[in-house]
């Protein structure tokens, strides 16, 4: 009960306080670029949840079971000092790049629909440095299989609610007068960093 | 595209053209290591090397490239030229290495990398690119030392670790604790652009 516990905090943690997009600044291009209106904004968060939810864990078994230092070792005592980590980058890369083609193909055959919606958004997610940075963290903080599951899933729900509510916010920017110099990328940097201190509030729960 | 020449190449994207402020491309994994100017620096001659590099040996190869899978390709590269950056930073500046954690690896999914590969090496010379790859880098790099320099500044009140700004029980400056954390950031990062468009007033946006 205490491990799911604390799978449960880790979710929260990973969503509200680590904020990928707020707090660690990843996956900014498209951040800012998709966020005009709200649908699209939406439908890369779902895509991006998704991608995350399938690349964190799959890149944790890659890691676990082949580049650790000596995770060769299933093969023959040879290996057992063998650290391939240094490996790491590419073959993350590699497994993003390979995850969102098969996620792609997959949706295309099976939920026609919801691939329709995504439409470019989801090519577009190999480039977000939001996936490979939560891979990257999963490393470097050591999750083990399940924490980086919920991981995952945590941090692919925090970007995805952090670029629904500045959609939102971006739509209703267009009634107020700003100054001409500021218009479209400057303001917007702003607000980006009036909801990163709004999400600073969470780092106290 | 029109001949450029190896000057503007280099100083357009400074300022004219400068690559996150105009383009939007390369915030992802920058602004958290502007904490302080040593990381900065690091994170920006790492960049510099990288986009340069890349552009180049995109430029190199563009002919023999297929299209159908050059996004992959040019990823390889970038991802190699990244190792190498990074096993060269552990090697040689081990606590620098822990502090930049994952944003040197994130140089592979910085967008002006793979922008510049994609937008411009795949069409130009290899001499031209690299030029292009290194105007870009610092084009980059002016804007992460700007915001540095401020956050460290009015955040701890030292540059490179050294005091400019007397804190604790003797200094007269109380740190502004703000320009520590995140939104700082991107704070400094508006009023930049901000700043510039004042100047260049062709670059403001219709909104």
């Amino acid at each position: 009960m205490d491990y799911l516990y604390e799978l449960f905090i880790l979710f929260l943690r990973s969503a509200f306080v680590e904020n990928l997009a707020l707090a660690y600044f990843l996956g900014m291009c498209t951040f800012l670029a998709v966020s005009k209106n709200v649908k699209t904004a939406v439908g890369l968060g779902i895509a991006v949840i998704a991608v995350q939810f399938i690349t964190v864990p799959v890149n944790n078994l890659i890691y676990t079971l082949i580049l650790k230092e000596g995770a060769l070792s299933w093969i023959s005592n040879d290996f057992k000092n063998l650290d391939l980590s240094f490996l790491g980058l590419i073959s993350y890369i590699g497994v993003i790049a390979a995850m969102v083609q098969i996620l792609e193909m997959t949706l295309d055959r099976f939920f026609p629909a919801l691939y329709q919606q995504l439409g470019i958004f989801l090519p577009l997610i190999t480039v977000n440095c939001a996936i490979l940075g939560g891979s990257l963290f999963m490393v470097e903080r050591s999750y083990d299989f399940p924490q980086s599951l919920v991981y995952g899933i945590g941090s692919g729900f925090g970007w995805a609610v952090a670029i629904a509510a500045l959609a939102a916010i971006r739509e209703k920017l267009k009634y107020s007068d700003i100054p001409p110099a500021l218009r479209g990328l400057g303001i917007t940097f702003i607000i980006v960093g009036l909801m990163a201190l709004g999400f600073l509030a969470f780092s106290g729960v | 595209m029109a001949k450029n020449s190896a000057g503007e190449l280099i100083v357009g994207p400074i300022f004219k053209n400068n690559p996150i402020a105009l383009q939007i491309l390369g915030i992802c994994s920058a602004l958290a290591v502007t904490t302080r100017m040593d990381k900065a620096v690091t994170m920006c001659i790492a960049v510099i090397f990288v986009t340069a590099m890349a552009n180049a040996s995109v430029a190199l190869i563009r002919e023999y490239i297929p299209s159908k899978i050059r996004i992959i390709v040019q990823m390889t590269i970038i991802a190699s030229l990244v190792i190498l950056v990074d096993q060269f930073l552990k090697a040689f500046s081990y606590n620098l290495s822990k502090e930049l954690s994952v944003f040197v690896g994130l140089i592979i999914t910085n967008c002006i990398v793979m922008g510049r590969a994609e937008g411009f090496a795949m069409h130009n010379t290899t001499w031209d690119s690299f030029l292009d790859g290194l105007g870009n880098g610092i084009g980059y790099s002016v804007i992460l030392i700007v915001v540095a320099f401020f956050r460290e500044l009015f955040g701890s009140g030292t540059l490179f670790g050294a005091t400019i700004l007397p804190t604790g029980p003797d200094g007269w400056y109380t740190p502004n604790g703000m320009m520590v954390l995140s939104p700082s950031a991107f704070f400094i990062i508006g009023i930049f652009i901000w700043v510039l468009r004042t100047f260049h007033r062709e670059q403001i946006e219709e909104a």
